[in-house]
């Protein structure tokens, strides 16, 4: 209670603070063209950026408290057994544009995102099962939404979900977010204005956002990007690399940010695809749980987060980080790194070392490849780092390097490839955001996709546990399920997962009020709260 | 002059002599990974310090050096005769194989190799060795590298063709193939030099690039583009000087090149 | 000089033809090196774990519509009669759009580092082969050594460090190569007999340039000036790339990396054009001074 007090005083005096140095130009690098402007499309991090910035949810997950906030919507409600949700709306609210918000828009926007032909991740994600979701608007300015089966984690969904007008002429580009896009300069800049319509004001009474406008340069060279914010021409850096924010740190401790570990993890994972050209006995090695295990045992994990991370990452455990505290399952260590242990596990499925190189029962060497995308200088230092450690118990790794195009049609095409080494991006707390990755059935199961039965039986128990965890509403039952899916992963390894990297970014102390958290977007969550020092507004 | 294009060919034996010999000089492994000292300065185990997975980077330098100070010149030399060959034919001969010759001159040089490069990986196997690798690399390049010189060298040898001691030579009875052979060739020397000279530190950083297809030196051999590779960032801000050990190489070794190869129209 | 001309200009609706037909051919050409390579017809976004397997299912659909590389090839040729040179897949608008938006940066950029690129190449040439001066051909040699084997990522670093004009990056890029062939075509002809027998008269370094050196040398050098711009246009993707520039090279590299082909094909098109067109006028030139030299 105190602490609530102690937080609630500061964020009092922070926007009081704050009060005179309203204005100002905002600067920060988007590291691609956003692919599109349409909220209900948005699955580039770019367009999400843009999503965020100026779409207008209903309800808003706080990404300081991981907490679900009003937004649009004053009030919200879960009923029918997770089958439906009602919200109650905002009045006299208008889009950026001056056009009325009212209870329709809410049902046009939901009608436009599930529509079967535009193909919206942020839709996709509320299409657990086949069937029509319903959008009525109610009395007293409410509105439900009812979808074929229940949902689980449903209000939070809704963070995604940018709130459009049915009746503006400037369509998409009407918003109920704190700014607009007043300027796009293909391939260049965008320049984002101040939505005076922003339905939200500061304790003192003030119109937010503070900030006048927000210029987002396209920048696509990360060296550029920390040249430039050394240099004062932007005000921060989302996510930085390990190696540079050790550099920001040396400079100005004060920018340099380390949030703690992240939802994202880092994985390396064997093709076990029955019908890949793979020769048979390279499928045999891979299916095996004691090759697997013995592989993950033979991996150093705090060498690698020490040496790539520069030691702002930590090894990780499973598919859930520590830093997602209520689904992690606290029972699990990660694997330790252990030789002996790796040889017995390989001794048990006829494997032996034969003058410092490891041999299966038929006397085939084992060496094995694991692709990674170019470019990643992390996961490229990774990869290298495993060779040597898998040298250890006699294994020959090759590291080989692809560009994305011909690494995801290897992934998820041709199957044309024995290991690969990717990163999982997380932003979702909730496990049903994991569902297509662990259903034997589903396309992201990357180790073998698309099954028709599960192919062994601990993956028949995986897809058992998700579906039951998806199909209660009840959080205690969810998570003794999904505990358990975790287990099974700890054991089987088909993903073995390498380590969760921290969440760091760069902010320069000419912006206000910037807290960075964990979960995306890291700065700039909080962006109708923060403010620029009065010389710094002047400047730009 | 004679004294520089002495000290080059000195420098560059000393340099192939140091290479050969990297099994012997080297102080470690140039994969081994010592992992307590990442990113260390010089010291007398390491003298020019390890690089940022801790390996031993006097040993990578060696070793770097081997593979592209053979490779980039054959694939250089490779590509030089290329030009010479088609440039040098168009020229001497004029006329339609010339127009001919040409567009498909202009084709190449216009069309979008790195598609090639990317489907020649694919037709490799994943499990290919470093070397094997960075030696179809290096023949790709030598084989794509030549279409701009030979427009250069055909321009040349339609000039030369019609020069005074080439008309001497027909009128002596020289047949075509002598003459082009004979009398054209020599005469082409200070483009194909020219061309041979840009081409190898060209190849050098090219092979490092292609890194990003699949191609080239696979980890952890090392070769001079990936040791640039080190300074492509952050670090060469604010990069130690023993950092740029490579690039200095690299630079010395290319202007050695140029020493040895090209001097005599100056020799005054 | 005036047969010269003449002969050119009767040979114009050649070559017209000529560049016409070359420039369809390097769109098929380069269109089918695409449909070839690994990685085409496949999306980024399948890898996104939110999308249900009908809406993976429709992006490969609709990636595959492009997989006849005839019926590409020759659906686009219809359309390109009509003005239309397509839709980007991966930037979601009009190529014809995003090449008029595009084309006049790269085409600033190129027309920059030429003119630094040849004149610092060119002048820093004579003067090496004029003055004879050892010491100088060494430094131009050295400093040329040290832009060859920078990596181009190194110098757009440096020049951003800098605060230079990104701009004049693509003349340091060419400027090695300017002054290594007109060095070594220059040098060549001021060794020629009737060069030195001219200095031995005691002719003026400048008359023994404009009268005796450069004549033997300009087929060649106005060969390399044609040669370099198709050359400007190939080193602007990797600079655009790097620097962030929102000119066509940039647009290549995207292409590339998204595997666009109907942006490929226009981009191939269009540097086969200035490549053809380039070479063709340097050529051009070349006969009409060889013919007036005769």
């Amino acid at each position: 209670m105190k602490k609530l007090l102690t937080s609630f005083l500061l964020t009092i005096l922070l926007a009081l603070g704050s009060l005179a140095q309203s204005g100002g130009e905002l600067h920060f690098c988007l590291r691609s063209e956003p692919k599109t402007l349409n909220p209900l499309l948005a699955a580039d991090d770019a367009s999400e950026t843009i999503r965020y910035l100026t779409g207008g949810v209903l309800v808003r997950v706080n990404r300081m408290t991981q907490e679900l906030e009003p937004g649009l919507a004053t009030s919200w409600k879960i009923t029918n057994g997770g089958k439906a949700i009602t919200f109650e709306l905002r009045t006299g609210l208008r889009f950026s544009d001056g056009t009325p918000f009212s209870p329709e828009d809410v049902a046009y926007t939901m009608q436009q995102l599930m529509d079967p032909a535009l193909h919206s991740p942020t839709g996709d994600a509320f299409r657990a099962s086949e069937g029509k979701v319903q959008t009525e608007v109610l009395p007293k300015n409410r509105v439900r939404v009812t979808f074929p089966a229940p949902i689980a984690g449903l209000d939070r969904l809704f963070d995604q979900v940018a709130i459009m007008s049915s009746k503006s002429p400037q369509k998409e580009m009407a918003v109920l977010g704190p700014y607009y896009v007043g300027e796009n300069k293909a391939g260049s800049y965008l320049i984002l204005k101040r939505n005076p319509n922003y339905w939200e004001k500061d304790p003192a009474g003030r119109q937010l956002p503070y900030i006048e406008s927000v210029r987002l340069d396209i920048q696509q060279n990360r060296d550029i990007e920390m040249l430039r914010l050394t240099r004062g021409e932007i005000h921060f850096i989302n996510s930085v690399d390990a190696d540079y924010f050790d550099k920001i740190a040396a400079q100005d401790p004060s920018m340099a940010h380390d949030a703690g570990a992240s939802l994202d993890s880092e994985e390396m994972w064997f093709n076990q695809v029955a019908n890949s050209p793979l020769p048979a006995y390279k499928k045999a090695w891979f299916t095996s749980t004691n090759f697997r295990r013995a592989v993950s045992e033979a991996i150093n994990r705090e060498d690698i987060a020490r040496i790539v991370f520069h030691g702002h990452a930590r090894p990780a455990v499973g598919p859930v980080s520590p830093a997602n505290k209520f689904w992690f399952n606290p029972k699990l260590q990660p694997h330790p790194f252990d030789k002996k242990s790796a040889l017995q596990r390989l001794a048990q499925d006829g494997f032996h070392l034969q003058d410092g190189t490891l041999r299966d029962h038929d006397g085939h060497a084992v060496e094995f490849s694991v692709i990674t995308n170019a470019g990643n200088k992390a996961r490229e230092r990774m990869a290298t780092m495993i060779q040597q450690d898998l040298l250890g118990v006699g294994i020959k790794l090759n590291v080989v390097t692809l560009d994305f195009p011909s690494l995801i049609e290897r992934i998820t095409h041709s199957f044309d490839y024995e290991a690969c080494l990717l990163g999982m991006v997380n932003d979702e707390l909730d496990p049903d955001a994991q569902m297509t990755v662990w259903l034997s059935s589903a396309d992201s199961h990357q180790w073998n996709p698309s099954q028709k039965t599960p192919s062994t039986p601990w993956e028949a128990d995986i897809d058992k546990l998700m579906r039951a965890q998806a199909s209660t509403l009840d959080p205690k039952k969810r998570k003794e399920d999904y505990d358990k899916v975790q287990e099974i992963a700890w054991q089987q390894e088909p993903f073995i997962y390498l380590v969760n990297k921290n969440a760091l970014s760069a902010v320069s102390p000419a912006l206000h009020n910037a807290h960075p958290v964990v979960l995306r977007p890291q700065v700039y969550w909080n962006i109708d709260q923060l403010s620029l020092s009065t010389e710094v507004a002047r400047n730009h | 002059m004679n004294w520089a294009k002495t000290a080059a060919i000195v420098f560059l034996l000393v340099i192939s002599a140091a290479c050969l010999l990297a099994n012997f000089i080297a102080p470690a492994s140039y994969a081994h990974q010592f992992r307590d000292e990442p990113d260390a300065a010089p010291s007398r185990q390491h003298p020019l310090g390890t690089d940022d997975l801790g390996r031993d980077r006097f040993s990578r330098v060696l070793y770097g050096t081997r593979v592209s100070l053979l490779l980039a010149p054959a694939a250089a030399l490779l590509s030089s005769l290329l030009a010479a060959f088609i440039g040098g034919i168009a020229g001497f001969a004029g006329g339609r194989v010339e127009r001919f010759v040409m567009a498909g001159t202009d084709l190449f040089l216009s069309l979008p190799w790195l598609f090639l490069l990317i489907t020649v990986r694919a037709l490799l196997p994943l499990n290919v060795s470093p070397i094997v690798s960075v030696l179809i690399t290096f023949a790709m390049l030598g084989c794509l590298g030549w279409a701009g010189a030979a427009r250069i060298i055909c321009a040349d040898a339609r000039a030369l063709s019609r020069s005074d001691f080439i008309l001497l030579a027909r009128a002596s009875g020289s047949d075509g193939f002598r003459l082009f052979w004979r009398h054209l060739v020599p005469n082409l020397k200070p483009v194909l030099y020219a061309q041979f000279w840009i081409s190898v530190p060209v190849f050098i950083l090219t092979e490092a690039n292609l890194g990003i297809l699949g191609l080239g030196v696979a980890e952890p051999l090392p070769s001079w583009g990936s040791l640039l590779r080190e300074l492509e960032g952050f670090s060469t801000i604010s990069g130690q000087a023993w950092q740029f050990v490579p690039l200095i190489l690299f630079i010395l070794v290319v202007s050695s090149f140029h020493l040895v190869l090209t001097k005599e129209e100056l020799a005054v | 000089m005036l047969r010269g001309g003449i002969d050119t200009l009767s040979a114009l609706p050649k070559l017209v033809a000529k560049i016409l037909i070359t420039v369809l051919l390097g769109g098929f050409l380069g269109a089918t090196l695409v449909r070839f390579a690994p990685g085409f017809g496949i999306d980024e976004e399948e890898l996104d774990s939110r999308l249900s397997t009908q809406s993976i299912q429709a992006l490969r659909e609709t990636r595959a519509a492009d997989a006849n590389i005839f019926v590409f090839y020759f659906h686009y040729l219809s359309r390109l009669l009509r003005g239309d040179l397509g839709i980007s897949r991966t930037l979601q608008r009009p190529v014809r759009q995003l090449v008029a938006e595009r084309l006049p940066e790269t085409l600033k950029s190129v027309a920059a580092g030429m003119a630094l690129g040849w004149t610092a190449g060119f002048f820093l040439a004579v003067a090496v082969v004029m003055s004879r001066a050892w010491y100088l051909d060494l430094l131009g040699s050295l400093l040329v050594g040290v832009l060859l084997c920078l990596p181009a990522a190194v110098l757009a670093l440096l020049f951003v460090l800098a605060q230079a004009p990104t701009r004049l990056l693509l003349g340091l890029i060419i400027f090695p190569k300017m002054f290594r062939y007109s060095r070594n075509l220059l040098g060549r002809s001021s060794a020629l007999p009737h060069v030195l027998t001219a200095r031995a008269k005691g002719l003026g370094n400048m008359r023994v340039l404009v009268w005796h050196i450069l004549p033997t040398a300009t087929p060649q050098l106005l060969a390399l000036l044609g040669v370099t711009v198709s050359f400007a246009f190939t080193a602007a993707i990797p600079m655009e790339a790097l620097c962030d520039m929102p000119g066509i090279g940039q647009l290549a590299w995207k292409a590339a990396l998204g595997r666009d082909v109907a942006l490929l094909v226009n981009l191939t098109m269009i540097v086969t054009l200035v490549t053809l067109m380039a070479n063709s006028a340097s050529e051009m030139m070349g006969k009409i001074f060889a013919v007036s030299e005769a």
